[in-house]
């Protein structure tokens, strides 16, 4: 998991309430057996004019050149500005991968479903919760402005707008702790890498025919 | 202090460091992979940038979606007719080859069920910590290992870690004294049991079985024993090492030799509960008492001695567990207080990480040689789990008693246990199976599961209904 400590970058819309994992990523795609790739897919059924399939080619597909993530000023947008209950509905955490695989590294919104909140902590990607007057005015200043963009520190826990004002934020600190590290339960385990080193070697030791007996594959090439 | 049992033991041996709030890290020394559970850790592996921490630790074998059926078996992987099975099982081969992982494909004669292979192959030892993304790698625990099911996520931990985050069980002994009698096997041991404590019984248990009866047991009959633990609630399913065990492992292509094997063995001999060894939940069984049994229902413990009526929910007070019963009947299109003796398989199953090692063929042969599968079955099906266990049984000539019959022998694969593959029941239709679950659906939509032993189910293709096989063997026939 990638850490997030303080992540500056162009802010996107998706201007509407009651934004479900369906609409985030719909169904189909989740009979994929990988975990990357569903960025192409992320918001399907509002990007293309044509049903979506897994596994065809996205750069192909009738674009609707009304959505704003479509929009050439919005390309490279990795903060998506939502509105309230974003991620209700089903708890696939095919949502967040597509989030993450397209390129958003946070969402500010007033208010977001729990578990898509939860499995956003999983996966990198920092769901941000603002006051909604917070929220309408962000919208305001990005609609007005080109390129803008919007600076989260999550050391100091606060959005910092163009124009060098700050807005103050809480995450949860284990969350926060994760996060800033980029700690997964695997990154977690892995600073108990000694311990396990030291473990391996005197079971090495002690009982030698554990090891090797399998190997590794033997390299046709 | 009192002494350890053989779970404890095992856990201590693998405990790298207790963490806070009660979890530690264990050392995993097997990892068996397959293709249903394992693309998308491979996938986070990569996208973390992670190596696998050991790669020797690890093994692969794909078994839920391969094909049985020889002809489209023999195009390999490009010859899988059903194109998303195709890509699971293509996803597997390109993981194992991109991160150096050993693997037995499609059609090396290695491959198999991966619950049959890593015992067969001396993958999976006494003394070991084994994890697989399967709920039945509990299987390898008759070995005398400490051996669970774990997710996804999980299986991309300890590819990455060695090791996993886990809370200590708790103890629960199942010990079953006596002889069984001619014609009763492990499996009707284990659906008694499941039928005695029921599916939820062993939860948070690790259970070991024991007594005079497991004693007695082959190591094919332990693993089938302990593969059904996790039916009956509990992640590991464990019987103590002994001279069985050790015959058994010896001489096996990954086991130890020599001086090694001296050293291991000394190490194996200590795999057993101390006398004096305290466990939280105990459950005993005479031998004696346990008939041959067939499940009449859509969960595990719904499972009662062949000579039995299947219930009658009006003679049931309690109304939860009486709708229960109404519901199970209805799906299984049952009637209340029907002989189970009445009830007729369209197909029958012989195969499965349960069922279909050598000595289970070679009890299903048995039965069958010399009779011909009944007119009313349509299809029996005799899927070995692995193609060294083909290979012994065709060595053996039991494929020829199996088709000489009626019955279909096939490649090895987990075939119609889940119905992943093109092995599958139709609505409606009963099925006479060795597998380990008859949940609604398991083994294709809308079929009707009834678990059984191989005797069993042999017998039950042979006269078209289930039968105590002890009594088709005084019929006459070779059984
Ligand atoms: S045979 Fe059945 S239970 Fe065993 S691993 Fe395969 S699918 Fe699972």
């Amino acid at each position: 998991m990638k850490p997030f400590t303080v992540h500056t970058g162009l802010v996107a819309p998706m201007d509407r309430a009651n934004v479900d994992t369906d609409m985030i990523i719909p169904k189909q795609f989740l009979k994929s057996i990988k975990r990357s790739g569903f960025g192409p897919n992320l918001f399907d059924e509002l990007r293309y004019l044509d049903e979506g399939q897994p596994g065809a080619d996205c750069s192909q597909r009738p674009l609707n050149t009304e959505f704003p993530l479509n929009f050439p000023r919005y390309q490279g947008a990795s903060v998506l500005l939502a509105r309230e209950n974003f991620g209700c509905g089903s708890s696939r955490e095919h949502a967040p991968w597509a989030l993450e695989d397209f390129g958003i590294r946070c969402i500010i919104a007033p208010s977001f479903a729990d578990i898509f909140y939860n499995n956003c902590f999983k996966n990198g990607v920092l769901p941000l919760a603002l006051d909604a007057a917070d929220v309408d005015r962000l919208f305001e200043a990005m609609y007005a402005d080109e390129g803008y963009q919007l600076t989260i520190d999550l050391e100091r826990q606060c959005v910092i707008e163009p124009d060098g004002r700050e807005t103050g934020y809480q995450v949860e600190e284990y969350r926060r702790y994760r996060l800033l590290n980029g700690l997964d339960d695997i990154g977690i385990t892995l600073e108990h890498a000694d311990a396990i080193l030291r473990f391996e070697a005197q079971a090495r030791e002690a009982r030698p025919w554990l090891f090797d007996a399998v190997g590794a594959r033997e390299q046709t090439s | 202090m009192s002494g350890r049992t053989l779970y404890d033991k095992l856990w201590d041996a693998h405990l790298v460091e207790t963490l806070d709030g009660g979890s530690a890290l264990i050392y995993i020394d097997r990892h068996l992979l397959h293709e249903v559970t394992s693309p998308q850790a491979f996938e986070g592996l990569r996208l973390a940038g992670r190596a696998p921490w050991r790669i020797d630790a690890n093994l692969a074998t794909p078994d839920h979606n391969v094909p049985t059926d020889k002809a489209e078996r023999s195009g390999g992987v490009d010859g899988i007719v059903d194109p998303v099975s195709r890509l699971q099982v293509q996803t597997l081969d390109d993981n194992c080859r991109d991160f150096n992982i050993v693997e037995f494909e499609i059609n090396d004669h290695r491959q198999g069920i991966v619950h049959v292979i890593g015992p067969e192959l001396g993958a999976t030892l006494p003394g070991m910590t084994v994890v697989c993304g399967d709920s039945h790698t509990a299987t390898h625990g008759a070995l005398g290992a400490m051996a669970q099911g774990i997710g996804t996520s999980e299986v991309e931990h300890v590819l990455a870690t060695q090791c996993l985050v886990q809370k200590k069980m708790k103890n629960m002994q199942v010990r079953v004294d006596g002889t069984l009698q001619p014609g009763v096997s492990a499996k009707d041991v284990v659906l008694a049991v499941v039928g005695k404590i029921g599916t939820a019984g062993g939860t948070g248990h690790a259970i070991e079985f024991a007594g005079e009866a497991i004693r007695d047991m082959s190591m094919e009959g332990r693993m089938t024993l302990c593969n059904m633990a996790i039916e009956a609630g509990a992640r590991i399913g464990l019987v103590a090492v002994d001279d069985v065990t050790l015959d058994y492992v010896r001489g096996k292509p990954f086991a130890p030799e020599g001086e090694l094997w001296d050293a291991a063995e000394q190490d194996w001999r200590q795999l057993h509960s101390d006398p004096d060894a305290q466990f939280d939940t105990l459950v005993e069984m005479r031998a004696e008492d346990i008939a041959p049994q067939v499940t009449w229902g859509t969960s595990p413990e719904m499972v009662l001695s062949v000579d039995s009526r299947v219930p009658d929910p009006a003679a049931i007070a309690d109304e939860s567990k009486r709708r229960a019963v109404e519901r199970a009947l209805e799906y299984m299109g049952l009637e209340a207080g029907q002989a189970i003796t009445d009830i007729r398989p369209d197909r029958v199953f012989i195969g499965s990480c349960t069922n279909s090692r050598i000595e289970d063929l070679r009890a299903a042969a048995a039965v069958v040689r010399g009779r011909q599968v009944a007119d009313t079955v349509k299809q029996a099906l005799v899927v070995p789990g692995s193609g060294a266990v083909k290979a012994q049984a065709e060595a053996e000539g039991l494929d020829r008693v199996f088709t000489e019959a009626g019955m279909e022998w096939r490649e090895p694969g987990c075939s119609m246990c889940l119905a992943m593959n093109a092995d599958k029941l139709g609505a409606g239709e009963h099925c006479a199976s060795t597998s380990n679950r008859n949940f609604e659906g398991r083994q294709g939509f809308g079929g009707r599961t009834h678990l059984v032993s191989p005797a069993m189910a042999a017998a039950a293709a042979v006269t078209g209904h289930f039968i105590d096989v002890r009594s088709l063997a005084s019929e006459g026939g070779d059984a």
